[in-house]
């Protein structure tokens, strides 16, 4: 079945196993994790996969082994990633501040079923979308992209990976168990028609060589593992050398630095989907699954004479603030449907117009958003309500 | 644009979600449609109530759930009792004549029925119930094409059962009610 070594072509094709094909084709040859619905079948395929390609697969203890494997690869030059769902992604959650803090490029998947706690394992949710920006201790900057089918998993993953790469960070991709279990047409492209970005490795002489030196964009170079530069990493504050540094002037060197090589390019990593936004009165705003099943409630408000603007975010952090900021001064206001209940609503308002009017239409998951609750929120903003 | 929504039902281990797949695809990739599948299952492996459903589209599918149904496929009395209440008016309802016993009387759609588990039995495998019912969906409701069809069993099923699952194809294909 996999004798060949790419797949390229027109595939019926699962989000899940769409999400593996995108990391392989983007060049991923190191997968660690541990089986968890809705995301089990990511690791499934990477176990059939990674080998037949000179990749390694391991099935760790644990989702905590999980990401120190993957940290490790990345360290060591692989482009590595982990596929989970809210409980894993909470186990991993302390070696993904260590990720940040390292700097080390991965990607981290989480298909979000309902939660807390176990909660619904096979079904639906968003409910983990401020977890993925605030889970760890600390402050650092931090990217989620959000597919809402499987062409866009596949598509998203290969984003991720380059975002990884390029920024130096471990990068989220927050799927649902609707999006996971989906079964789309996927095309796969040749590689050589994907844009792939790879680590930028130090020109510098071994004696010239800082592994935290950084220029302009606020990126430090990797050096090759084994060309004989010296390496040193830590979780602890650290200065240029890499080595430890507990002060003031370390801390406020380093920490506003890993904020703002994400904050800086925000131009570049924002991704999003804008229909109707001219003239609009109201503007819903989604990401992921959500963005389909609102839309025959958009239909039907159009039909009834509203004018309906529709805002999809693809990358969900960096939140877009500015984008918000301006287009809330246009706007009676935003509705913001989620399948939690009520965390980019949060964002939206942080950063709309005084005067502009953000409603959340909340689920707490296991089901869709019911079209009459979208429509009625939809009307009241329309009405200014 | 035109647009069927399908929705198919039963217990794991029955094949269900590999039925939605098996259409979705010869949809899709055979007959140059749209299509999205999706599926809810429990925690169980087997046993479980168990549905998938599949939007097939001229156009790109955007709401990819079945609310209401075209057609309706059942493969339990669960499943038939579960979902009949989505079943649109004129719609196609297809049941497993021996798995749905407690059938209503109806007027508002179209019902057939065939003993699919009975069938796959005497090719030898009741795993191919499910291929069965394609057959007999593919003739009855439409669903798809039966060339396209019978391109997406060969190309889901494991190749040396691809004779059988062809088999159990036709036989659902052939088979009328008088038959009984």
């Amino acid at each position: 079945m996999f004798k060949k070594s790419r797949l390229i072509g027109e595939f019926f094709m699962q989000g899940d196993i769409a999400c593996a094909e995108g990391a392989i084709a983007a060049g991923c040859r190191f997968f660690g994790g541990y089986p968890i619905t809705p995301a089990s079948e990511i690791a499934e395929r990477m176990a059939m996969r990674l080998p037949l390609l000179q990749g390694v697969f391991i099935q760790y203890e644990d989702e905590i082994a999980s990401i120190a494997g993957i940290l490790g690869a990345s360290w060591a030059g692989a482009k590595s990633m982990t596929a989970t769902s809210g409980p894993g992604i909470s186990l991993m959650t302390e070696n993904i501040g260590l990720g940040m803090m390292m700097e080390a490029p991965c990607v981290v998947v989480n298909v979000q079923r309902g939660g807390p706690s176990t909660g619904l394992p096979t079904s639906w949710g968003q409910s983990d979308m401020m977890q993925a920006r605030w889970g760890s201790h600390g402050d650092y900057g931090s990217i989620s992209l959000v597919p809402n089918s499987p062409q866009e998993f596949f598509d998203l993953t290969v984003t991720a990976f380059n975002f990884s790469e390029k920024y130096r960070l471990p990068v989220f991709i927050m799927a649902d168990a609707l999006v996971g279990h989906m079964t789309e047409k996927v095309v796969i492209p040749p590689v050589e028609e994907l844009e792939i970005i790879n680590r930028k490795y130090t020109n510098k002489k071994p004696e010239d060589y800082l592994p935290y030196d950084y220029g302009k964009d606020l990126i430090p170079d990797f050096a090759k593992a084994g060309d004989g530069y010296r390496y040193h990493t830590t979780g602890l504050t650290h200065d240029k050398r890499g080595y430890p540094d507990m002060t003031f002037e370390c801390q406020n060197e380093l920490v506003p630095r890993l904020v703002n090589k994400i904050k800086n390019h925000i131009d570049d990593i924002s991704l999003t989907e804008e229909y109707d936004i001219e003239g609009a009165d109201v503007i819903v705003i989604s990401y992921g699954i959500t963005s389909r099943t609102v839309l025959p409630a958009i239909t039907m408000a159009k039909k009834k004479g509203i004018k309906i603007g529709y805002l999809r975010l693809k990358t969900v952090w960096p939140f877009p603030e500015e984008k918000i900021r301006k287009l809330s001064e246009k706007v009676a206001g935003f509705v913001v449907p989620e399948m939690n209940l009520g965390q980019i609503s949060l964002e939206v308002e942080r950063c709309a117009h005084n005067d502009s009017i953000v409603k959340l239409v909340p689920h707490p998951g296991g089901g869709i958003h019911k079209f009459e609750d979208v429509l009625h929120a939809i009307e009241e903003v329309a009405h200014g309500k | 644009m035109s647009e069927l929504r399908v929705k198919i039902s039963g217990f794991g281990g029955q094949g269900i979600i590999l039925s939605a797949f098996i259409l979705g695809k010869a949809a899709s990739i055979y007959d140059r449609q749209h299509s999205s599948m999706t599926q809810a299952y429990g925690p169980e492996a087997r046993g479980g109530a168990c549905s998938s459903q599949v939007v097939i589209s001229s156009d790109n599918v955007e709401y990819p759930l079945v609310d209401t149904a075209d057609v309706l496929i059942a493969m339990s009395q669960e499943g038939y009792d579960t979902f009949l209440p989505i079943l649109k008016k004129n719609g196609v309802l297809l049941y497993d004549a021996d798995l749905v016993e407690k059938v209503q009387s109806h007027k508002d759609y179209i019902a057939k029925a065939i003993p699919a588990t009975r069938l796959a039995e005497e090719l030898g495998k009741k795993i191919v119930a499910n291929i069965v019912m394609l057959g007999f969906a593919t003739k009855h409701a439409k669903i798809a094409s039966p060339e396209a069809m019978q391109e997406a069993i060969a190309d889901s099923v494991p190749s040396k059962f691809i004779d059988l699952n062809m088999k159990a194809f036709q036989a659902g294909y052939d088979y009328n009610e008088e038959q009984e």
